[in-house]
């Protein structure tokens, strides 16, 4: 019976440390912080084009992070990219014409909506639109454009002699 | 050439007839489990002996694996300036894809191979068939209970594994490397997510091999030829059929997962 209590025991610690193991991970390693973000308040926002912008990622206004995207979509009639942000509650005080851009971090890092708070007495609530976004800089196109410009360039003064 | 086609005709439908009997030992061992609840003490001397004489396998197998990890990362990430993004690397690579791997790995090199050589012996001296003369059903003392204490100990293991790497990764970057703590962290947590990473990673990842890897080792001891010889084959099978079928679904459940 001693042994069997001791081997119960050992058994015991080991069911343990492997739940706090489990525990560890949820708490120190994953965002479990942000799970509750749920409760924040949503907001939409329509792009043109949002780049390589994926769900998760950050919403900042001053650097700050006040949420996070939780959706993405197309409508299907503006074909317009339609984002949706979810709000930390704390920051219920953004104007309404607050704009939002997407930026990257960095020349390779992951993108991100930048809010620029506008100057209305009208907050944004739950389900409210952002009217001003602007668009991620797609760095293909902005190359192509500089090429265009460049040939332009070069072929204007060859015509006009 | 009909004689070659004809040999791998054979072979297929032995390794079919094989999967076949493992399938109708799994559920005989499935309907066994009830009897599981009124003899738990049986289990518990399982999972001392697959769980808790486990552990320090794992556990330092854990660290120094997280302990490579930092180190190998930093290496490489520092010649792109990118050394805050260590503990990301650090903590996905452990939780979605080492940690349960290596863990099942070690699991079936130490635990499965000892429970198939323990079952092989225990057949090859007719222990089994005595327990059948005494009206001993042996589903329900030899095989429920190892299989269950497998099956529970897996993820507690994989869960452990996951945990001390990332606690090794820590100690080399931010101890050894100079890495900044709050960065590491941070950066963690802000790409890990709970449900994304470590649900879908650790926990169902080594409940799958968990499941995997004890049905084989039990299996492959049940199936043994009862010889000494038999007992060696049938251990050499379940560390390499366990290994090949936790890689192969490891593949396909990150496919499932992780795949975009």
């Amino acid at each position: 019976m001693g042994t069997l209590k001791k081997l119960e025991l050992a058994v015991g610690v080991f069911v343990v440390l492997g739940l706090a193991a489990f525990f560890m991970l949820a708490m120190k390693v994953s965002n479990i912080a942000e799970l509750g973000e749920d409760k924040g308040y949503k907001v939409t926002a329509r792009f043109e084009n949002i780049g390589g912008l994926k769900i998760r990622a950050p919403v900042t206004l001053g650097g700050v992070r006040i949420g996070r995207v939780v959706g993405i979509d197309l409508d299907p009639r503006s074909f317009e990219a339609l984002v949706t942000l979810s709000i930390d509650p704390k920051y219920d005080h953004l104007p309404a014409d607050s704009s939002a851009s997407i930026l990257t971090s960095g020349l390779l890092g992951e993108q991100y909506v930048g809010l620029e708070p506008g100057g209305m007495d009208d907050v944004l609530k739950n389900g409210s639109t952002l009217k001003l976004t602007q668009s991620a800089l797609v760095l293909e196109k902005m190359i192509g454009r500089m090429l265009t410009n460049a040939a332009a360039g070069d072929q204007s003064p060859a015509k006009t002699p | 050439m009909i004689e070659r086609l004809q040999r791998l005709g054979r072979l297929a439908l032995l390794s079919l007839a094989r999967l076949g009997k493992a399938t109708l030992f799994l559920l005989r061992l499935l309907g066994a489990l009830g009897a599981l609840g009124k003899r738990p003490g049986l289990m518990i001397r399982q999972l001392y002996s697959v769980g808790v004489l486990s552990l320090p396998i794992i556990a330092m197998s854990g660290l120094f694996v997280g302990m490579v990890l930092g180190l190998q990362g930093y290496t490489n990430l520092v010649d792109f300036g990118a050394t805050s993004t260590l503990g990301t690397v650090v903590a996905l690579s452990l939780v979605r894809e080492l940690g349960p791997v290596l863990a099942a790995l070690l699991y079936a090199a130490r635990a499965g191979s000892a429970l198939t050589a323990e079952i092989g012996l225990m057949k090859t001296t007719e222990q089994l068939a005595a327990m059948q003369m005494m009206a001993v059903d042996p589903f329900a003392r030899v095989f429920a209970p190892r299989f269950v204490a497998g099956f529970i100990a897996m993820p507690l293991l994989a869960g452990i594994f996951t945990a001390i790497g990332v606690l090794g990764g820590y100690f080399v970057a931010v101890q050894q490397l100079g890495v900044d703590s709050g960065t590491f962290w941070s950066r963690m947590q802000a790409s890990v997510g709970l449900v994304d990473d470590i649900i879908k990673g650790v926990v169902v990842k080594s409940v799958m091999f968990g499941w995997v890897a004890n049905w084989i080792a039990v299996f492959e001891g049940y199936d043994a030829t009862p010889t000494s010889e038999g007992i060696s084959l049938a251990t050499t099978r379940t560390v390499v059929n366990t290994a090949l079928a936790v890689l192969v679904l490891d593949f396909v459940l990150t496919a499932i997962f992780f795949g975009v």
